[in-house]
Protein backbone atom coordinates (compact mmCIF):
# COMPACT_ATOMS: atom_id res chain seq x y z
CA UNK A 1 0.00 0.00 0.00
CA UNK A 2 2.81 2.48 1.40
CA UNK A 3 3.98 1.58 -2.38
CA UNK A 4 1.49 2.50 -4.59
CA UNK A 5 1.82 5.84 -2.48
CA UNK A 6 4.95 6.63 -2.77
CA UNK A 7 4.78 5.71 -6.46
CA UNK A 8 1.95 7.86 -6.89
CA UNK A 9 3.42 10.86 -4.85
CA UNK A 10 6.56 10.76 -7.45
CA UNK A 11 4.23 9.78 -10.79
CA UNK A 12 0.98 11.12 -10.15
CA UNK A 13 1.14 14.45 -11.50
CA UNK A 14 2.60 13.44 -14.61
CA UNK A 15 -0.01 10.88 -15.58
CA UNK A 16 -2.44 13.61 -14.57
CA UNK A 17 -0.70 16.28 -17.00
CA UNK A 18 -0.90 13.44 -19.93
CA UNK A 19 -4.12 12.08 -19.04
CA UNK A 20 -6.90 14.20 -20.74
CA UNK A 21 -4.45 14.37 -23.84
CA UNK A 22 -3.99 10.57 -23.92
CA UNK A 23 -6.97 10.07 -23.08
CA UNK A 24 -8.95 11.73 -26.23
CA UNK A 25 -6.15 10.19 -28.34
CA UNK A 26 -6.88 6.97 -27.17
CA UNK A 27 -10.55 7.44 -28.08
CA UNK A 28 -10.78 9.59 -31.26
CA UNK A 29 -7.48 8.17 -32.68
CA UNK A 30 -5.89 4.40 -31.37
CA UNK A 31 -9.38 3.09 -30.98
CA UNK A 32 -11.42 4.17 -33.76
CA UNK A 33 -8.02 3.28 -35.85
CA UNK A 34 -8.18 -0.58 -34.59
CA UNK A 35 -11.37 -1.07 -34.90
CA UNK A 36 -11.57 0.32 -38.45
CA UNK A 37 -8.82 -2.46 -39.18
CA UNK A 38 -11.06 -5.19 -37.72
CA UNK A 39 -14.20 -3.69 -39.47
CA UNK A 40 -12.53 -4.54 -42.80
CA UNK A 41 -12.81 -8.00 -42.34
CA UNK A 42 -16.24 -8.16 -41.57
CA UNK A 43 -20.12 -6.77 -42.82
CA UNK A 44 -21.12 -4.38 -40.42
CA UNK A 45 -24.85 -2.83 -39.79
CA UNK A 46 -25.32 -0.05 -37.83
CA UNK A 47 -28.32 -1.78 -36.26
CA UNK A 48 -27.01 -5.75 -35.43
CA UNK A 49 -23.05 -4.48 -35.54
CA UNK A 50 -19.97 -6.54 -36.79
CA UNK A 51 -20.42 -10.28 -38.66
CA UNK A 52 -17.20 -11.64 -40.23
CA UNK A 53 -16.85 -12.44 -43.65
CA UNK A 54 -15.87 -15.60 -45.81
CA UNK A 55 -13.27 -15.80 -46.50
CA UNK A 56 -11.68 -13.05 -44.19
CA UNK A 57 -10.04 -11.09 -47.10
CA UNK A 58 -13.48 -10.93 -48.90
CA UNK A 59 -13.84 -6.93 -48.28
CA UNK A 60 -10.77 -6.23 -49.90
CA UNK A 61 -11.39 -8.61 -52.95
CA UNK A 62 -14.73 -7.20 -53.14
CA UNK A 63 -13.00 -3.79 -53.17
CA UNK A 64 -10.90 -4.34 -56.06
CA UNK A 65 -13.40 -6.18 -58.52
CA UNK A 66 -16.76 -4.26 -57.87
CA UNK A 67 -18.31 -1.86 -60.15
CA UNK A 68 -15.95 -2.76 -62.91
CA UNK A 69 -12.95 -2.17 -60.72
CA UNK A 70 -13.49 1.26 -59.76
CA UNK A 71 -11.51 1.39 -57.02
CA UNK A 72 -8.35 0.70 -59.40
CA UNK A 73 -9.41 3.66 -61.52
CA UNK A 74 -9.66 5.46 -58.70
CA UNK A 75 -5.92 4.38 -57.75
CA UNK A 76 -4.93 5.23 -60.84
CA UNK A 77 -6.33 8.04 -61.59
CA UNK A 78 -4.84 9.40 -57.57
CA UNK A 79 -1.46 7.95 -59.14
CA UNK A 80 -1.56 9.82 -62.60
CA UNK A 81 -2.86 12.93 -60.15
CA UNK A 82 -0.15 12.77 -57.57
CA UNK A 83 2.92 12.06 -60.23
CA UNK A 84 1.96 14.95 -61.75
CA UNK A 85 1.40 17.20 -58.59
CA UNK A 86 4.28 16.16 -56.60
CA UNK A 87 6.67 16.69 -59.76
CA UNK A 88 5.31 20.24 -60.47
CA UNK A 89 5.37 21.15 -56.34
CA UNK A 90 8.84 19.99 -56.25
CA UNK A 91 9.95 21.85 -59.31
CA UNK A 92 8.34 24.75 -58.72
CA UNK A 93 8.80 25.48 -55.00
CA UNK A 94 12.32 25.45 -55.70
CA UNK A 95 12.87 27.44 -58.56
CA UNK A 96 10.50 30.08 -56.97
CA UNK A 97 12.52 29.74 -53.53
CA UNK A 98 15.90 29.97 -55.48
CA UNK A 99 14.37 33.26 -57.41
CA UNK A 100 13.44 34.67 -54.12
CA UNK A 101 16.44 33.73 -52.17
CA UNK A 102 18.46 36.92 -53.10
CA UNK A 103 16.33 39.29 -52.51
CA UNK A 104 16.05 41.69 -49.64
CA UNK A 105 14.45 40.46 -46.65
CA UNK A 106 11.20 42.37 -47.11
CA UNK A 107 10.80 41.52 -50.68
CA UNK A 108 11.02 37.79 -49.48
CA UNK A 109 8.56 38.00 -47.25
CA UNK A 110 6.13 39.43 -49.51
CA UNK A 111 6.25 36.70 -51.97
CA UNK A 112 6.26 34.12 -49.48
CA UNK A 113 2.84 35.90 -47.42
CA UNK A 114 1.32 36.26 -51.65
CA UNK A 115 2.24 32.26 -52.41
CA UNK A 116 0.81 31.47 -49.24
CA UNK A 117 -2.27 33.47 -49.02
CA UNK A 118 -4.52 31.16 -51.08
CA UNK A 119 -3.67 28.53 -48.89
CA UNK A 120 -5.07 29.78 -45.82
CA UNK A 121 -8.75 28.85 -46.93
CA UNK A 122 -9.75 25.94 -47.05
CA UNK A 123 -8.96 23.12 -49.66
CA UNK A 124 -13.02 23.29 -50.36
CA UNK A 125 -12.87 27.16 -51.39
CA UNK A 126 -9.70 26.15 -53.37
CA UNK A 127 -11.71 23.73 -55.49
CA UNK A 128 -14.36 26.09 -55.64
CA UNK A 129 -12.49 28.87 -57.23
CA UNK A 130 -10.94 26.87 -60.03
CA UNK A 131 -14.47 25.01 -60.50
CA UNK A 132 -15.58 28.40 -61.43
CA UNK A 133 -12.58 29.17 -63.00
CA UNK A 134 -13.54 25.67 -65.25
CA UNK A 135 -17.64 26.38 -65.34
CA UNK A 136 -18.65 25.77 -69.09
CA UNK A 137 -20.60 28.83 -69.94
CA UNK A 138 -18.82 31.48 -67.83
CA UNK A 139 -15.86 30.44 -66.43
CA UNK A 140 -12.28 32.08 -66.89
CA UNK A 141 -10.55 29.16 -68.93
CA UNK A 142 -13.64 28.71 -70.95
CA UNK A 143 -13.52 32.38 -71.55
CA UNK A 144 -9.28 32.35 -72.59
CA UNK A 145 -9.97 29.47 -75.19
CA UNK A 146 -12.99 31.42 -76.88
CA UNK A 147 -11.04 34.49 -77.05
CA UNK A 148 -8.08 32.52 -78.46
CA UNK A 149 -10.36 31.44 -81.50
CA UNK A 150 -9.75 27.49 -79.80
CA UNK A 151 -12.85 25.07 -79.85
CA UNK A 152 -14.67 24.63 -76.99
CA UNK A 153 -13.21 22.74 -74.13
CA UNK A 154 -15.74 20.74 -71.60
CA UNK A 155 -13.16 21.16 -68.97
CA UNK A 156 -14.70 19.24 -66.62
CA UNK A 157 -17.63 16.90 -67.98
CA UNK A 158 -15.07 15.45 -70.38
CA UNK A 159 -13.77 12.37 -69.14
CA UNK A 160 -11.10 12.28 -71.17
CA UNK A 161 -9.95 15.83 -69.80
CA UNK A 162 -12.02 15.98 -66.29
CA UNK A 163 -9.01 14.53 -64.28
CA UNK A 164 -6.45 16.60 -66.30
CA UNK A 165 -8.53 20.08 -65.42
CA UNK A 166 -7.84 18.86 -61.56
CA UNK A 167 -4.51 18.27 -62.12
CA UNK A 168 -3.62 21.32 -63.34
CA UNK A 169 -5.86 23.61 -60.72
CA UNK A 170 -3.30 21.65 -57.95
CA UNK A 171 -0.28 21.63 -60.17
CA UNK A 172 -0.95 26.21 -60.58
CA UNK A 173 -1.55 26.13 -56.89
CA UNK A 174 1.70 27.57 -56.26
CA UNK A 175 3.50 25.24 -53.47
CA UNK A 176 3.83 27.64 -50.36
CA UNK A 177 5.10 24.82 -48.26
CA UNK A 178 7.65 23.93 -50.52
CA UNK A 179 8.84 27.36 -50.94
CA UNK A 180 9.02 27.98 -46.85
CA UNK A 181 10.86 25.20 -46.51
CA UNK A 182 13.18 25.54 -49.05
CA UNK A 183 13.62 28.66 -47.90
CA UNK A 184 14.75 28.16 -44.65
CA UNK A 185 17.08 25.60 -46.17
CA UNK A 186 18.95 27.35 -48.48
CA UNK A 187 19.76 29.80 -45.95
CA UNK A 188 21.85 27.51 -44.06
CA UNK A 189 23.95 26.26 -46.75
CA UNK A 190 27.59 27.57 -45.83
CA UNK A 191 28.88 30.94 -47.45
CA UNK A 192 32.04 29.45 -48.16
CA UNK A 193 30.72 26.83 -50.65
CA UNK A 194 29.48 29.23 -53.04
CA UNK A 195 33.03 31.22 -52.61
CA UNK A 196 35.24 28.38 -53.70
CA UNK A 197 33.19 27.56 -56.28
CA UNK A 198 33.68 31.48 -57.73
CA UNK A 199 36.84 31.23 -57.58
CA UNK A 200 36.91 28.11 -59.44
CA UNK A 201 35.13 29.81 -62.48
CA UNK A 202 31.67 27.82 -62.23
CA UNK A 203 29.09 30.21 -63.42
CA UNK A 204 25.60 31.14 -61.31
CA UNK A 205 23.76 28.38 -62.89
CA UNK A 206 26.40 25.75 -62.23
CA UNK A 207 26.93 27.02 -58.67
CA UNK A 208 23.43 26.64 -58.19
CA UNK A 209 22.84 23.20 -59.89
CA UNK A 210 26.24 21.65 -58.41
CA UNK A 211 25.54 22.85 -54.39
CA UNK A 212 22.34 24.97 -53.82
CA UNK A 213 20.56 21.40 -55.42
CA UNK A 214 22.35 18.78 -54.02
CA UNK A 215 22.68 19.94 -50.90
CA UNK A 216 18.96 20.16 -50.46
CA UNK A 217 18.23 16.71 -50.97
CA UNK A 218 16.78 16.18 -47.56
CA UNK A 219 14.37 18.93 -47.75
CA UNK A 220 13.58 17.48 -51.34
CA UNK A 221 12.63 14.48 -49.67
CA UNK A 222 10.86 15.19 -47.01
CA UNK A 223 8.58 17.29 -49.56
CA UNK A 224 8.23 14.86 -51.63
CA UNK A 225 6.90 12.76 -49.02
CA UNK A 226 4.60 15.17 -47.79
CA UNK A 227 3.48 16.28 -51.11
CA UNK A 228 2.74 12.69 -51.87
CA UNK A 229 0.84 11.93 -49.00
CA UNK A 230 -1.46 14.96 -49.78
CA UNK A 231 -1.73 14.05 -53.18
CA UNK A 232 -3.15 10.60 -51.72
CA UNK A 233 -5.58 11.84 -49.86
CA UNK A 234 -7.11 14.55 -52.42
CA UNK A 235 -10.63 15.00 -51.74
CA UNK A 236 -12.27 18.37 -51.67
CA UNK A 237 -11.12 19.62 -54.60
CA UNK A 238 -12.86 16.39 -56.82
CA UNK A 239 -15.49 16.96 -54.36
CA UNK A 240 -16.48 20.28 -55.82
CA UNK A 241 -15.21 20.43 -58.85
CA UNK A 242 -17.04 17.16 -59.84
CA UNK A 243 -19.54 16.82 -57.32
CA UNK A 244 -20.92 13.86 -59.29
CA UNK A 245 -17.93 11.95 -60.85
CA UNK A 246 -17.43 11.63 -64.64
CA UNK A 247 -17.84 8.19 -65.06
CA UNK A 248 -14.96 6.62 -63.67
CA UNK A 249 -12.45 8.93 -64.46
CA UNK A 250 -12.59 11.40 -61.72
CA UNK A 251 -12.73 8.71 -59.07
CA UNK A 252 -9.58 9.02 -56.35
CA UNK A 253 -9.22 6.60 -53.05
CA UNK A 254 -10.48 9.29 -51.03
CA UNK A 255 -13.40 9.83 -52.78
CA UNK A 256 -13.96 5.99 -53.10
CA UNK A 257 -13.80 5.41 -49.31
CA UNK A 258 -16.24 8.64 -48.70
CA UNK A 259 -19.13 6.74 -51.81
CA UNK A 260 -18.71 3.44 -49.91
CA UNK A 261 -18.82 4.34 -46.61
CA UNK A 262 -20.97 7.41 -46.33
CA UNK A 263 -23.45 7.07 -49.93
CA UNK A 264 -24.22 3.07 -49.64
CA UNK A 265 -23.04 2.92 -45.77
CA UNK A 266 -20.66 -0.13 -46.88
CA UNK A 267 -18.41 0.15 -43.99
CA UNK A 268 -16.84 -3.39 -44.58
CA UNK A 269 -15.62 -2.06 -47.83
CA UNK A 270 -14.68 1.77 -46.84
CA UNK A 271 -12.75 0.37 -44.38
CA UNK A 272 -10.70 -2.50 -46.66
CA UNK A 273 -10.01 0.76 -48.91
CA UNK A 274 -8.91 3.11 -46.10
CA UNK A 275 -6.31 0.29 -45.08
CA UNK A 276 -5.35 0.45 -48.93
CA UNK A 277 -4.66 4.36 -48.63
CA UNK A 278 -2.72 3.74 -45.04
CA UNK A 279 -0.55 1.05 -46.38
CA UNK A 280 0.20 2.93 -49.93
CA UNK A 281 1.35 5.80 -47.50
CA UNK A 282 2.89 3.41 -45.27
CA UNK A 283 5.26 2.27 -48.06
CA UNK A 284 6.09 5.96 -48.90
CA UNK A 285 7.28 6.69 -45.23
CA UNK A 286 9.28 3.71 -45.13
CA UNK A 287 10.88 4.70 -48.35
CA UNK A 288 11.18 8.00 -47.16
CA UNK A 289 13.47 6.31 -43.94
CA UNK A 290 15.61 4.43 -45.56
CA UNK A 291 16.65 7.11 -48.37
CA UNK A 292 17.59 9.62 -45.58
CA UNK A 293 19.50 6.83 -43.97
CA UNK A 294 22.38 7.51 -46.52
CA UNK A 295 21.53 10.92 -46.43
CA UNK A 296 24.23 13.79 -46.89
CA UNK A 297 25.38 15.91 -43.83
CA UNK A 298 26.53 19.54 -44.33
CA UNK B 1 17.52 44.48 -39.77
CA UNK B 2 18.62 42.84 -36.52
CA UNK B 3 15.40 43.63 -34.80
CA UNK B 4 13.84 42.08 -37.68
CA UNK B 5 15.65 38.99 -37.39
CA UNK B 6 15.18 38.66 -33.49
CA UNK B 7 11.60 39.07 -33.64
CA UNK B 8 10.90 36.46 -36.47
CA UNK B 9 13.09 33.83 -34.56
CA UNK B 10 12.45 34.89 -31.17
CA UNK B 11 9.50 32.12 -30.65
CA UNK B 12 11.33 29.34 -32.16
CA UNK B 13 15.00 28.41 -32.92
CA UNK B 14 16.52 30.00 -35.40
CA UNK B 15 15.99 29.16 -38.86
CA UNK B 16 15.79 31.98 -41.32
CA UNK B 17 18.90 33.48 -42.37
CA UNK B 18 19.99 37.03 -44.09
CA UNK B 19 20.05 36.12 -47.89
CA UNK B 20 23.54 34.69 -48.55
CA UNK B 21 25.07 37.35 -50.43
CA UNK B 22 26.78 35.01 -52.77
CA UNK B 23 23.35 33.24 -53.66
CA UNK B 24 23.77 31.76 -57.23
CA UNK B 25 21.20 33.54 -59.38
CA UNK B 26 21.66 37.02 -57.66
CA UNK B 27 21.65 39.16 -61.08
CA UNK B 28 18.79 40.90 -61.20
CA UNK B 29 17.61 39.33 -64.12
CA UNK B 30 14.52 40.24 -66.44
CA UNK B 31 13.94 36.38 -66.37
CA UNK B 32 13.59 36.85 -62.42
CA UNK B 33 10.84 39.55 -62.30
CA UNK B 34 8.85 38.04 -64.84
CA UNK B 35 8.75 34.62 -63.42
CA UNK B 36 8.49 35.41 -59.97
CA UNK B 37 5.47 37.97 -60.99
CA UNK B 38 3.58 35.64 -63.47
CA UNK B 39 3.73 33.20 -60.26
CA UNK B 40 1.80 35.32 -58.35
CA UNK B 41 -0.55 36.42 -60.64
CA UNK B 42 -1.20 32.62 -61.45
CA UNK B 43 -1.21 32.21 -57.33
CA UNK B 44 -3.80 34.90 -56.31
CA UNK B 45 -5.93 34.74 -59.23
CA UNK B 46 -8.63 32.38 -58.23
CA UNK B 47 -9.02 33.96 -55.12
CA UNK B 48 -8.98 37.31 -56.51
CA UNK B 49 -12.14 36.46 -59.28
CA UNK B 50 -14.14 35.23 -56.56
CA UNK B 51 -13.56 38.51 -54.43
CA UNK B 52 -14.16 40.26 -57.64
CA UNK B 53 -16.94 38.31 -58.58
CA UNK B 54 -18.91 38.63 -55.01
CA UNK B 55 -18.05 42.43 -55.07
CA UNK B 56 -20.19 43.14 -57.94
CA UNK B 57 -23.85 42.76 -58.52
CA UNK B 58 -24.49 39.15 -59.93
CA UNK B 59 -28.21 38.72 -60.24
CA UNK B 60 -28.21 35.04 -62.39
CA UNK B 61 -25.52 33.82 -64.57
CA UNK B 62 -21.81 36.14 -64.39
CA UNK B 63 -21.15 37.40 -67.42
CA UNK B 64 -19.63 35.57 -70.45
CA UNK B 65 -16.74 38.18 -70.30
CA UNK B 66 -15.02 37.60 -66.89
CA UNK B 67 -15.33 40.52 -64.39
CA UNK B 68 -11.90 41.54 -63.24
CA UNK B 69 -12.69 44.87 -61.73
CA UNK B 70 -14.97 44.26 -59.06
CA UNK B 71 -18.01 46.94 -58.74
CA UNK B 72 -17.10 47.35 -55.16
CA UNK B 73 -20.98 46.72 -54.07
CA UNK B 74 -22.39 44.67 -51.33
CA UNK B 75 -25.86 43.78 -53.37
CA UNK B 76 -24.83 39.68 -53.53
CA UNK B 77 -23.91 39.55 -49.96
CA UNK B 78 -26.98 41.11 -48.45
CA UNK B 79 -29.34 38.84 -50.82
CA UNK B 80 -26.78 35.89 -49.29
CA UNK B 81 -27.70 37.05 -45.71
CA UNK B 82 -31.53 37.85 -46.50
CA UNK B 83 -32.45 34.79 -48.74
CA UNK B 84 -30.34 32.08 -46.38
CA UNK B 85 -31.52 31.88 -42.96
CA UNK B 86 -28.74 29.69 -42.10
CA UNK B 87 -25.39 31.55 -42.76
CA UNK B 88 -25.32 32.82 -39.39
CA UNK B 89 -25.64 29.88 -38.08
CA UNK B 90 -22.93 28.43 -40.22
CA UNK B 91 -20.15 31.20 -39.51
CA UNK B 92 -21.29 30.98 -35.65
CA UNK B 93 -20.92 26.62 -35.42
CA UNK B 94 -17.60 27.01 -36.96
CA UNK B 95 -16.50 29.56 -34.49
CA UNK B 96 -18.09 27.82 -31.73
CA UNK B 97 -15.99 23.98 -32.54
CA UNK B 98 -12.99 26.01 -33.66
CA UNK B 99 -13.00 28.04 -30.32
CA UNK B 100 -13.39 24.74 -28.17
CA UNK B 101 -11.09 22.51 -29.77
CA UNK B 102 -8.45 25.37 -29.38
CA UNK B 103 -9.26 25.98 -26.39
CA UNK B 104 -8.43 22.26 -25.34
CA UNK B 105 -5.42 21.95 -27.18
CA UNK B 106 -3.80 25.19 -25.37
CA UNK B 107 -4.07 24.18 -21.98
CA UNK B 108 -3.90 20.09 -22.16
CA UNK B 109 -1.55 19.98 -25.10
CA UNK B 110 0.65 22.20 -22.62
CA UNK B 111 0.60 19.90 -19.91
CA UNK B 112 0.92 16.62 -21.53
CA UNK B 113 3.78 18.30 -23.04
CA UNK B 114 5.11 19.91 -20.49
CA UNK B 115 5.07 15.95 -18.56
CA UNK B 116 7.07 14.79 -21.73
CA UNK B 117 9.32 17.45 -21.73
CA UNK B 118 10.67 17.66 -18.20
CA UNK B 119 9.20 15.01 -16.00
CA UNK B 120 10.44 11.45 -15.59
CA UNK B 121 8.04 8.50 -15.35
CA UNK B 122 7.43 5.07 -16.15
CA UNK B 123 6.14 4.43 -19.79
CA UNK B 124 6.94 8.22 -20.86
CA UNK B 125 9.12 7.15 -24.00
CA UNK B 126 6.25 4.67 -24.66
CA UNK B 127 3.56 6.77 -24.74
CA UNK B 128 5.52 9.47 -27.00
CA UNK B 129 6.42 7.24 -29.29
CA UNK B 130 3.05 5.63 -29.40
CA UNK B 131 1.37 9.22 -30.06
CA UNK B 132 4.03 10.33 -32.57
CA UNK B 133 3.58 7.11 -34.64
CA UNK B 134 0.06 7.65 -35.36
CA UNK B 135 0.82 10.91 -37.27
CA UNK B 136 1.21 9.62 -40.14
CA UNK B 137 -2.13 7.28 -40.39
CA UNK B 138 -4.28 8.79 -42.99
CA UNK B 139 -6.83 9.87 -40.67
CA UNK B 140 -9.69 8.48 -43.32
CA UNK B 141 -8.93 5.75 -41.34
CA UNK B 142 -10.82 6.61 -38.58
CA UNK B 143 -13.97 8.18 -39.85
CA UNK B 144 -15.88 4.83 -40.03
CA UNK B 145 -15.61 3.93 -36.24
CA UNK B 146 -15.81 7.82 -35.29
CA UNK B 147 -19.31 7.72 -36.72
CA UNK B 148 -20.67 4.36 -35.38
CA UNK B 149 -19.25 5.93 -32.07
CA UNK B 150 -21.01 9.43 -32.22
CA UNK B 151 -24.05 7.59 -33.50
CA UNK B 152 -23.93 5.12 -30.69
CA UNK B 153 -23.89 8.39 -28.13
CA UNK B 154 -26.53 10.25 -29.90
CA UNK B 155 -23.80 13.31 -31.10
CA UNK B 156 -24.08 12.70 -34.97
CA UNK B 157 -25.89 16.41 -36.00
CA UNK B 158 -24.21 17.97 -33.11
CA UNK B 159 -21.29 20.07 -32.46
CA UNK B 160 -19.94 17.49 -30.31
CA UNK B 161 -19.41 15.24 -32.88
CA UNK B 162 -16.52 17.44 -34.17
CA UNK B 163 -15.47 19.02 -30.93
CA UNK B 164 -14.48 15.85 -29.42
CA UNK B 165 -12.05 14.50 -32.41
CA UNK B 166 -11.02 17.46 -32.66
CA UNK B 167 -9.25 17.30 -29.27
CA UNK B 168 -7.25 14.28 -30.97
CA UNK B 169 -4.92 16.05 -32.79
CA UNK B 170 -1.53 15.12 -31.45
CA UNK B 171 0.84 17.49 -33.21
CA UNK B 172 0.19 20.12 -30.54
CA UNK B 173 1.63 17.96 -27.93
CA UNK B 174 4.88 17.40 -30.01
CA UNK B 175 5.10 21.28 -30.52
CA UNK B 176 4.83 22.13 -26.53
CA UNK B 177 7.30 19.10 -25.87
CA UNK B 178 9.42 20.73 -28.16
CA UNK B 179 8.96 24.20 -26.78
CA UNK B 180 9.10 23.61 -23.29
CA UNK B 181 12.41 21.74 -23.36
CA UNK B 182 13.99 24.63 -23.74
CA UNK B 183 13.23 26.18 -21.03
CA UNK B 184 15.28 26.38 -17.83
CA UNK B 185 14.42 23.99 -15.44
CA UNK B 186 15.73 26.86 -12.22
CA UNK B 187 12.80 28.71 -12.28
CA UNK B 188 10.31 25.82 -11.79
CA UNK B 189 13.28 24.15 -8.89
CA UNK B 190 12.68 27.63 -7.79
CA UNK B 191 9.03 27.87 -7.56
CA UNK B 192 8.80 24.28 -5.52
CA UNK B 193 11.27 25.76 -3.10
CA UNK B 194 8.63 29.07 -3.02
CA UNK B 195 6.51 26.43 -2.49
CA UNK B 196 4.13 25.85 -5.16
CA UNK B 197 2.45 22.31 -5.87
CA UNK B 198 2.96 20.41 -8.93
CA UNK B 199 0.26 21.87 -10.52
CA UNK B 200 1.46 25.78 -9.35
CA UNK B 201 4.47 25.04 -11.07
CA UNK B 202 2.57 24.39 -14.61
CA UNK B 203 -0.16 27.65 -13.60
CA UNK B 204 2.52 30.00 -12.70
CA UNK B 205 5.66 29.54 -14.33
CA UNK B 206 5.64 26.74 -17.60
CA UNK B 207 2.05 28.26 -18.64
CA UNK B 208 3.41 32.18 -18.89
CA UNK B 209 6.54 30.78 -19.60
CA UNK B 210 5.42 29.17 -22.89
CA UNK B 211 2.77 31.30 -24.19
CA UNK B 212 4.25 32.51 -27.36
CA UNK B 213 4.28 28.95 -28.75
CA UNK B 214 0.80 28.71 -27.33
CA UNK B 215 -0.45 31.39 -29.22
CA UNK B 216 1.28 29.79 -32.66
CA UNK B 217 -0.97 25.95 -31.73
CA UNK B 218 -3.86 28.45 -30.69
CA UNK B 219 -3.69 29.57 -34.57
CA UNK B 220 -2.99 26.44 -36.30
CA UNK B 221 -5.47 25.03 -34.29
CA UNK B 222 -7.97 27.52 -34.97
CA UNK B 223 -7.48 27.57 -38.87
CA UNK B 224 -7.30 23.75 -38.72
CA UNK B 225 -10.77 23.26 -37.43
CA UNK B 226 -12.43 26.45 -39.58
CA UNK B 227 -11.02 24.98 -42.79
CA UNK B 228 -11.95 21.24 -42.26
CA UNK B 229 -14.54 19.56 -44.27
CA UNK B 230 -14.49 15.91 -44.70
CA UNK B 231 -15.78 14.59 -41.33
CA UNK B 232 -17.88 17.37 -40.36
CA UNK B 233 -19.86 16.56 -44.12
CA UNK B 234 -20.10 13.00 -42.89
CA UNK B 235 -21.10 14.16 -39.12
CA UNK B 236 -23.75 16.78 -40.04
CA UNK B 237 -26.91 16.51 -41.43
CA UNK B 238 -29.45 19.45 -40.89
CA UNK B 239 -28.53 22.44 -42.41
CA UNK B 240 -29.25 24.36 -39.75
CA UNK B 241 -26.07 22.59 -38.03
CA UNK B 242 -23.61 22.73 -40.77
CA UNK B 243 -20.17 24.29 -40.19
CA UNK B 244 -19.16 26.94 -42.71
CA UNK B 245 -17.41 24.92 -45.33
CA UNK B 246 -20.05 22.50 -45.60
CA UNK B 247 -22.46 24.85 -45.93
CA UNK B 248 -20.76 26.67 -48.38
CA UNK B 249 -20.29 23.64 -50.64
CA UNK B 250 -24.29 23.00 -50.60
CA UNK B 251 -24.97 26.50 -51.86
CA UNK B 252 -24.86 25.75 -55.35
CA UNK B 253 -27.31 22.80 -54.88
CA UNK B 254 -29.93 25.28 -53.01
CA UNK B 255 -29.42 28.62 -55.30
CA UNK B 256 -28.84 27.16 -57.93
CA UNK B 257 -29.32 30.45 -60.47
CA UNK B 258 -27.96 32.75 -58.57
CA UNK B 259 -24.44 32.78 -58.49
CA UNK B 260 -23.89 36.37 -56.74
CA UNK B 261 -24.82 34.65 -53.17
CA UNK B 262 -22.87 31.70 -54.30
CA UNK B 263 -19.85 33.80 -54.96
CA UNK B 264 -20.35 35.97 -51.43
CA UNK B 265 -20.93 32.71 -49.56
CA UNK B 266 -17.65 31.55 -50.75
CA UNK B 267 -15.53 35.15 -50.19
CA UNK B 268 -17.21 35.63 -47.05
CA UNK B 269 -16.49 32.22 -45.69
CA UNK B 270 -12.65 32.84 -46.97
CA UNK B 271 -12.30 36.37 -45.56
CA UNK B 272 -11.64 35.39 -42.03
CA UNK B 273 -9.19 33.29 -42.68
CA UNK B 274 -7.32 36.01 -45.17
CA UNK B 275 -7.71 38.84 -42.50
CA UNK B 276 -6.17 36.59 -39.83
CA UNK B 277 -3.16 35.32 -42.10
CA UNK B 278 -2.67 39.23 -42.71
CA UNK B 279 -2.43 39.65 -38.95
CA UNK B 280 -0.67 37.14 -37.94
CA UNK B 281 1.75 35.74 -40.76
CA UNK B 282 4.99 34.72 -39.17
CA UNK B 283 3.00 32.31 -37.21
CA UNK B 284 1.23 30.84 -40.32
CA UNK B 285 4.69 30.54 -42.09
CA UNK B 286 6.45 28.79 -39.15
CA UNK B 287 3.56 26.71 -38.76
CA UNK B 288 4.02 25.54 -42.40
CA UNK B 289 8.05 25.29 -41.40
CA UNK B 290 7.27 22.99 -38.39
CA UNK B 291 4.37 20.50 -40.58
CA UNK B 292 1.76 21.53 -38.56
CA UNK B 293 -0.18 23.36 -41.58
CA UNK B 294 -0.38 22.82 -45.64
CA UNK B 295 -0.51 24.40 -49.00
Amino acid sequence: MTRVRTFLKKYGWSYLFILPSLATFALFTLVPVVWSFIISFQKYSLVRGGTWVTPIYANYAQAFTMLNGIFVASIRNTLLYTVFTVTANIFLGLILASLIQPLSHRLRTFFRAAYYLPAVTSALIIGLTWAYIFNAQWGFATYLTRALGLPPVRWLSDPDIALWSITLSAVLTIPATAIVLYSAAMGSIPQEYYEAAELDGASPIQRWWSITVPLLKSTTLYLVVLYTIASFEVFERIYVMVPSGVGNSTQTIVTQIYANGFKEFDFGIASAQAFVLFAMIAAIAVAQFRALRSDVEY
Amino acid sequence: MATEQATETAIFPKTEELAPRRFPLDGTAFVRWVVLIVTTVVALFPMYWLFANAFTPILATPPLTPIIIPAFRLDNFERLLVNNKFYLNWMVNSLVVAFAVTAFHAVFDTLAGYAFAKKRFPGRNLFFVLILSTLMIPIHVTFIPLYIINRQLGLIDSLWALILPGTAWVFGIFLMRQYIQTLPSELEDAARIDGCSEFGVFRHVIFPLSRPAIAALAIFTFVRSWNDFLWPVIALNKPQNYTLTVGVANLQGEFMTDWGIIFSGAALAALPMIVFFLFFQKYFLEGVRMGALKG
